[in-house]
């Protein structure tokens, strides 16, 4: 509040009555032009109440001679989006994987949408980078499940694996444990001897012993060698990449449980196009054969 | 231009008052007074007349200067080329990249700013400053239109007329001329000037160079032609802020009181004993573009143009008194008589020795930037998802975007090394298989472009020191043997 209006001795005007610290203020007027700023832009705003929405009712509000609303806008730039990307998705509809992959506008094109939808669908599970997580493959490595050339990755977001599709990727390890089809024993020897493949230091007796159990047991589907097949989706055993962990005591309880991850198939949740772009996109994330 | 010696007109405050004095009220809001500047010849006058001349030529004729840089390249010499990301100042062009270096020059001139400020006071505001400049060309327009001072007063009176209508025409048409060439101008140096020049004539230009031109005529129009001393005065924030570059020995537009009271008429004859040496015949109010009394002592809207210097001396050498009444003076020198000058004082402030090192240490990392700056030059980006991959073999892979900056108007080839870890091995995406550990990468650039590349970079596990191993990108140019370097990272487990 001002307390002391007092006239200036130097300059002869009065001061507002705002001191601090001994520093007075002069009551300076505005020049009259920057008033008249003002009103101008008082005069701007009712332009603006008339054009645009403005005031808000109980219901509703005052819409605007311009019917302007965001959210049209949106509508409106989705529309003219979907217009622009429709040759493209028809093109991608059309070409081969690898044709795709051969043109740089297509590629371009399908990169920018395959992250997009990557991003939406799948980073859940796999990651953003597509580095997956204990139980989700990581799709950026070079050990792969189900194949990783562009078919195969192809027909897998298709058709998921272990889904509800009738063509889904299908196989199941048995619970050797849990169905006593080996005993306690058996179990911790191959699970030496499984964990030896893979250069780790085990017990050299009872890697002896588990090589016979895993002939019989698990070479039909993950190969004499522990090299894996890409046919049933077995795992690889020799090399450094697990899927559920590499320590014993998880490769001793896959052993006995079993473990049968599921991928849904997105044949019926997403169009064709966009199916073939994340196949391109998820064969670029590192990975690809 | 003619010399200023002109006429005395009677001395009374009704003729020439300072805006002080003719604003008496006090209201809440104060319409504008206007100021007529009275025409006046001089040493400053002439000064002020070839900085106008030097400013206003540069502005107008840099845009039309032309520079061969070859096919495929604008051959403007000063030219900023918004949608190609280019800045060519002659023989130099700059990348967005190196925004920098226009960052650097920024603060230079700020820095200059500073420093004559303190030692010179406002010549910026005087002499060199846009709204100066050009409300010292629109006056000059005015003048020759409409007469001096007391022709334009007189006008202004008149009722509305023909003639009066004529010459307001006039002056306003050739204002507006001046606008037009001063914002097409300036739209010159961001768009090749001729071929803008010919496209704006036959209605074939771009909306945008239609109103930015527009835009800049209205502002010139208004700025130089009715806001004028407004804009120093209420708009512009240095006049606030420079009083914290000024001491008593910063130099100063000054009257000397100590010389010029008492002040009074004289007549020829009379005796100057007991008297001051200013007559007050207020030439220094009638010339003043600011319409200030430069006698009222330091005022925020003194510019400090050393007009009323000139109109003093000019009365002064009438009237046979010695010059410098009114002078471009320190306060301390104008405080006293015969002061002597204590250069060391006036140049060894504090304030002054510490702008003149930042100066110098500012021009000096600049310089060495620009002297150290290459034709290539390289950026790395480390992928952060995922942040590093485990290969089936064991060995962890990361990934890196890869830019080469190719500076030159040719396509380049260039050889990638890595240093830093044993064994590792880069494999670009999109080529055959993976570089054998050791081996160099040959890369490619275009012209005048940047070349984005994808590479991974595979190393055995035992190699890394920890989750963190620095790791060294070398690219050296083979055709130039330019060498560009960048220290990135490799990330991988915890040990």
């Amino acid at each position: 509040m001002p307390t002391k209006i007092e006239k200036d001795e130097i300059t002869g005007k009065a001061t507002t009555g705002h001191e601090w610290d001994g520093v007075k203020e002069l009551d300076t007027p505005l020049p009259k032009w920057w008033l008249y700023v003002f009103y101008a832009t008082i005069v701007w705003s009712i332009g603006y109440y008339v054009l645009y929405p403005a005031w808000p009712s109980f219901s509703s509000y005052t819409t605007g001679a311009l019917n302007y609303s965001a959210r049209s806008d949106i509508a409106r730039d989705l529309r003219e989006q979907a217009q622009q990307r429709a040759p493209f998705v028809d093109r991608i509809r059309a070409a081969s994987l690898e044709q795709i992959r051969s043109d740089p506008q297509l590629l371009g094109f399908t990169m920018a949408g395959g992250r997009s939808v990557f991003a939406e669908n799948c980073a859940a599970c796999h990651g953003s980078g597509g580095s997956g997580a204990k139980g989700f493959p990581n799709l950026a490595d070079d050990d792969w499940l189900w194949g990783g050339d562009l078919e195969a990755i192809h027909t897998t977001i298709r058709t998921g694996i272990r889904s509800s599709h009738p063509d889904s990727r299908l196989s199941q390890m048995p619970r050797f444990g849990l169905d006593g089809m080996l005993t306690t024993a058996q179990i911790n020897d191959v699970a030496e001897y499984v964990l030896s493949l893979s250069t780790i230091d085990t017990d050299k007796a009872a890697t002896q012993r588990g090589t016979a159990i895993f002939s019989e047991n698990c070479a039909v589907c993950h190969g004499d060698k522990g090299q894996g097949n890409l046919e049933v989706g077995a795992p690889n055993l020799s090399d450094k990449i697990w899927l559920y962990g590499g320590d014993k005591r998880s490769v001793t309880q896959i052993i006995a449980n079993s473990r049968n991850g599921v991928m849904p198939a997105w044949a019926d949740r997403l169009d064709e196009a966009t199916i073939k772009m994340l196949a391109v996109y998820v064969h670029s994330l590192g990975g690809g054969r | 231009m003619p010399d200023g010696t002109a006429p005395l007109t009677p001395a009374t405050a009704d003729a020439a008052p300072s805006i002080r004095e003719q604003r008496t009220e006090q209201p809440l809001y104060a319409g504008r007074i206007k100021v007529y500047p009275k025409k006046i010849g001089g040493t400053f006058r002439r000064l002020k007349w070839a900085v106008l001349t030097l400013c206003l030529g540069l502005y107008y004729v840099v845009p039309w200067l032309r520079w061969d840089r070859g096919p495929h390249a604008p051959n403007q010499a000063v030219l900023l080329d918004l949608p190609g990301h280019r800045g060519y100042f002659f023989d130099i062009e700059i990348w967005p990249q190196e925004i920098y270096f226009l960052a650097g020059l920024m603060i230079l001139g700020a820095l200059s700013l500073f420093l004559v400020s303190s030692l010179f006071g406002r010549l910026w505001c005087g002499y060199a400053c846009p709204q100066t400049v050009w409300t010292d060309l629109f006056m000059w327009v005015e003048r020759l239109i409409e007469g001096d001072r007391n022709a334009r007063m007189k006008l202004d009176q008149l009722p509305w007329s023909l003639a009066k209508v004529a010459r307001k025409v006039a002056k306003h048409f050739a204002w507006l001329v001046i606008a037009v060439a001063t914002g097409g101008a300036w739209v010159m140096y961001y768009v090749d000037a001729p071929t803008a020049t010919r496209a704006f004539f036959t209605g074939k230009a771009s909306t945008e160079l239609y109103f930015f031109v527009g835009l800049f005529t209205a502002t010139t129009y208004i700025l130089a032609g009715w806001a004028r001393e407004q804009v120093c005065t209420y708009m512009c924030p240095w006049p606030r802020f420079q009083a914290a570059m000024f001491d008593e020995q910063t130099l100063t537009v000054t009257y000397r009181a100590w010389r010029g009271e008492k002040r009074g008429k004289h007549k020829t004859g009379d005796s100057w004993e007991g008297r001051g040496d200013c007559v007050d015949c207020r030439q220094c109010v009638m010339v003043c573009p600011t319409g200030i009394d430069i006698r009222d002592g330091q005022q925020m809207e003194c510019i400090g143009c050393s007009l009323c210097i000139d109109a003093c001396n000019g009365v002064m050498d009438k009237v046979g008194r010695p010059r410098g009444l009114i002078a471009f003076d320190t306060l301390i020198g104008a405080s006293a008589p015969a002061a002597p000058v204590n250069w060391a004082r006036r140049l060894l402030r504090p304030r002054v020795l510490v702008y003149a090192a930042m100066l110098l240490l500012v021009s000096a990392v600049v310089l060495t930037a620009f002297a150290m700056r290459t034709t290539v030059e390289v950026s790395v980006l480390r992928d952060r998802s995922p942040v590093f991959v485990t290969l089936s073999n064991g060995s962890i892979r990361n990934g890196y975007t890869f830019k080469i900056l190719n500076k030159t108007r040719e396509a380049h080839r260039y050889a990638l090394d890595i240093t830093g870890i044993g064994g590792a091995a880069i494999n670009v995406v999109g080529a055959d298989g993976v570089t054998p550990v050791g081996e160099t990468v040959m890369l490619e650039a275009q012209p005048d472009a940047v070349a984005t590349y994808r590479l991974y970079v595979a190393a055995p596990r035992p190699e890394l020191a920890g989750e963190s191993t620095p790791l060294h990108f070398h690219l050296t140019d083979l055709m130039t043997g330019s060498t560009a370097a960048y220290q990135s990272v490799f990330l991988g487990p915890k040990r």
